[in-house]
């Protein structure tokens, strides 16, 4: 019978495909940072007008969407650095290299920028799992990343700079504002990974300390288009919000279904916290106008720094493109680099390590500090509508900048979250 | 009980989105045993002509209407010049022929990523599709209401064609064994490049109809992909009708499932269906009888 051969041709080629991807996944691992790299001698040669920085960001794979604007910013911050003169009268030099959207892709590119161009820093990374796949090249090789995108905190490495929102400078005033505004019930939707489980835990516990009630909790894998029973549920839930960590693609398929099934921001508004400028294009702002965000920055936040950011990038890229948090964060990143380096009077992690704590950049979000315990910066917190015009305007921020916070240790209600280091 | 019907109907909506994503796959793998991995892409092509057409129209109404016959030919052409360039070549290797239309998916990818851009573009749903119809206490989107009428529309065209037309009976004839057909005269290779540009010309439409409810991203159609293969080896290779109800009860299986329990769950439930159906019935809901011995 051809169908029933044609059957185990496919599962042979399926069989053969998976033996092939798992000799190449075993080769990536073995190439990786091992004991033997340990205490390696730092190859960073600064002694020419010169220093080598790594930009490590996904060109290409399902990431490339939102990891290709960050690399725009680390150029422009780049640029606008060596156009002042450079950090301690060197000109930065990039050295780019595509992680892919693999973690191991990552991790590789890592080892190669650290060992093979030496670098004095590597800036990007966007998903948990490739900073997870990161985190040892470096605290095996000694030397910095600068990661530039909110994450679900619990981590603190000192290699590792964190210039994106942990979790008490998004997510918990995100929550204060729902409840200041008087929600009482959330419905919590998500894309099945690290982030938004982490999250849906602090939700889930800070609901429980503060009386509002979780009507319903669903994930979807990553990618997944196919929200009718999702939508449906939520609906007839009603809750009086709805917490999206839905993670890029989903968020298209959920709010068109969602306005579809006529539910409105004024009815059960939508607090998203992976939604910025350059998603909402793709979802269509007819499907998502009046729904809420919950980031550090915008592009319509009003300050000089700001201003002068935002002509500079369109300047740069085309006067359609917008800028968002995370690219905000990684342009911010490359100047806390250059600070930090200026304050220390050298390139050494050593140096860069102890002499980051209380470094500041007027960032175009507002001034945001290094904190030397955690490594993490200060943040201003922001909630923000999206407006006909596809921006997100500020409806409501923290007083002043909140200080990072990742373990939450501040927050007696997420004792029994904080798993130890 | 009203959740229970209410959510079949669901099923049935997500039954027909399976269905016109398996359908080009059904023809090109069910019939002619090509693991084209490069179907996804061609769904996405679907996608982009969609928003070209949309760019230049302006009208998404009628935009819409020109993009479906148009998004059938980018999709076909497509199809054509890679059957001719490199499936051709590789008939009965079924493993090159995954690893290359694999590759071929990638560089689709990349290409549409250079050419659109990395973020997602928003093609714009006609104000007439817009909104909801109430149907036994859950509501349904126009939107999956269109995309039912039109996998309907297009099984019975595919159906059709196959039984009814000279071409259809070729296709048959190939299928049902490829050296009497050549015998009795049938160019076979005409006949796989003409089931390769149908199959690929209906990815596209399924890439067109999908913009209504999903993404427009350079990596769309890896979303369909997998659901596609479940489809076509669940309803039994070379059968039309079999790729009709296994898209149906898979998408009522998850429908169901997810009721009941979260979406991930309900992922989980319909593959072990899945494996458990295919170890009792390897050959799938429907099996072809022929008489060829390969």
């Amino acid at each position: 019978m051809p169908q029933r051969s044609t059957i185990t041709r496919l599962a042979r080629a399926t069989g053969a495909a998976a033996a092939a991807c798992a000799l190449l996944a075993t080769a990536a691992c073995g190439s990786r940072a091992g004991e033997e790299t340990q205490a390696a001698e730092s190859c960073v040669d600064t002694s020419g007008d010169t220093v080598k920085v790594g930009a490590l960001n996904s060109l290409s794979g399902t990431m490339a969407i939102s990891e290709t604007t960050v690399r725009d910013a680390i150029y422009l911050a780049v640029d606008e650095i060596n156009a002042a003169g450079g950090v301690l009268d060197k000109k930065i030099e990039i050295v780019a290299e595509d992680g892919a959207s693999e973690p191991t892709v990552f991790a590789e590119k890592a080892e190669k920028l650290i060992r093979e161009d030496c670098v004095a820093a590597v800036f990007g990374g966007w998903t948990s799992a490739s900073r997870k796949a990161m985190l040892p090249v470096f605290e095996d090789n000694d030397s910095l990343l600068y990661y530039p995108v909110q994450y679900e905190g619990l981590e603190a490495s000192e290699n590792i700079f964190y210039t994106g929102a942990t979790t008490n400078q998004q997510i918990i005033p995100a929550l204060d504002y729902l409840a200041e505004t008087g929600v009482k019930s959330l419905y919590l939707v998500g894309s099945d990974y690290v982030f938004p489980r982490t999250a849906n835990a602090i939700i889930n516990a800070y609901a429980e300390a503060h009386g509002i009630e979780v009507l319903g909790e669903d994930y979807v894998t990553l990618g997944s288009t196919e929200f009718s029973t999702i939508v449906n549920q939520v609906k007839s839930a009603g809750a009086d919000a709805v917490f999206n960590t839905l993670n890029g693609d989903s968020n298209v398929a959920f709010f068109r279904e969602y306005a579809n099934v006529g539910l409105t921001a004024e009815q059960m508004p939508v607090m998203s916290v992976s939604i910025a400028e350059e998603e909402v294009g793709g979802i269509g702002v007819e499907n998502i106008e009046g729904q809420l965000a919950a980031w550090n920055y915008y592009q319509t936040v009003e300050s000089p720094a700001n201003a002068a950011f935002v002509a500079a990038f369109k300047a740069e890229y085309g006067a359609d493109r917008v800028t968002s948090d995370p690219m905000e964060a990684a342009y911010t990143s490359v100047h806390l680099w250059a600070a930090t380096a200026e304050k220390a009077g050298s390139f050494a992690v050593a140096d860069i390590q102890g002499a980051a704590d209380g470094v500041s950049f007027d960032a175009p979000e507002g001034t945001v500090v290094i904190d030397g315990a955690n490594h993490h910066v200060t943040k201003t917190a922001r909630i923000g509508e999206i407006s006909a015009d596809g921006l997100l305007h500020t409806v409501w921020e923290s007083e002043g900048a909140i200080e990072p916070d990742p373990f939450l240790d501040g927050y007696d209600w997420a004792a029994d979250l904080t798993v130890s280091k | 009980m009203d959740l229970l019907v209410g959510q079949l109907f669901t099923g049935l909506s997500t039954g027909s989105i399976l269905l016109l994503a398996a359908l080009g796959l059904s023809l090109t793998f069910g019939q002619m045993g090509v693991i084209n991995m490069a179907h996804g892409e061609f769904i996405m092509a679907g996608c982009y002509t969609a928003y070209v057409v949309q760019q230049i129209a302006g009208d998404a109404g009628v935009s819409l209407l020109i993009a479906l016959p148009l998004g059938f030919a980018v999709g076909g052409a497509m199809g054509l010049v890679l059957e001719a360039l490199l499936i051709r070549h590789l008939y009965h290797r079924p493993l090159d022929t995954l690893l290359v239309t694999f590759g071929v998916g990638l560089i689709l990818q990349q290409v549409a990523r250079d050419v659109f851009g990395a973020p997602a573009v928003n093609v714009s749903v006609p104000p007439a599709l817009r909104g909801g119809v109430d149907l036994l206490g859950v509501t349904v989107p126009k939107t999956r209401l269109f995309i039912m009428g039109l996998a309907i529309v297009a099984v019975t065209a595919v159906a059709l064609v196959l039984r009814f037309t000279p071409a259809g009976r070729r296709i048959r004839a190939v299928v049902g064994n490829r050296d009497l057909a050549e015998t009795a005269g049938i160019s076979s290779r005409a006949v796989d490049a003409g089931t390769f540009f149908i199959g690929s010309g209906l990815a596209g439409v399924a890439g067109v109809a999908l913009t209504l409810i999903g993404s427009t991203s350079p990596t769309t159609g890896q979303s369909y992909l997998v659901d596609a293969f479940l489809v076509v080896v669940a309803g039994g290779l070379g059968r039309i009708k079999g790729a009709v109800v296994a898209a149906v009860a898979l998408g009522a299986t998850q429908a169901v499932f997810e009721t009941y329990s979260t979406a991930s769950l309900a992922k989980v439930g319909v593959f072990i269906v899945i494996v458990v159906f295919l170890q009792l019935r390897p050959q799938g809901l429907f099996t072809l009888r022929t008489r060829s011995l390969a």
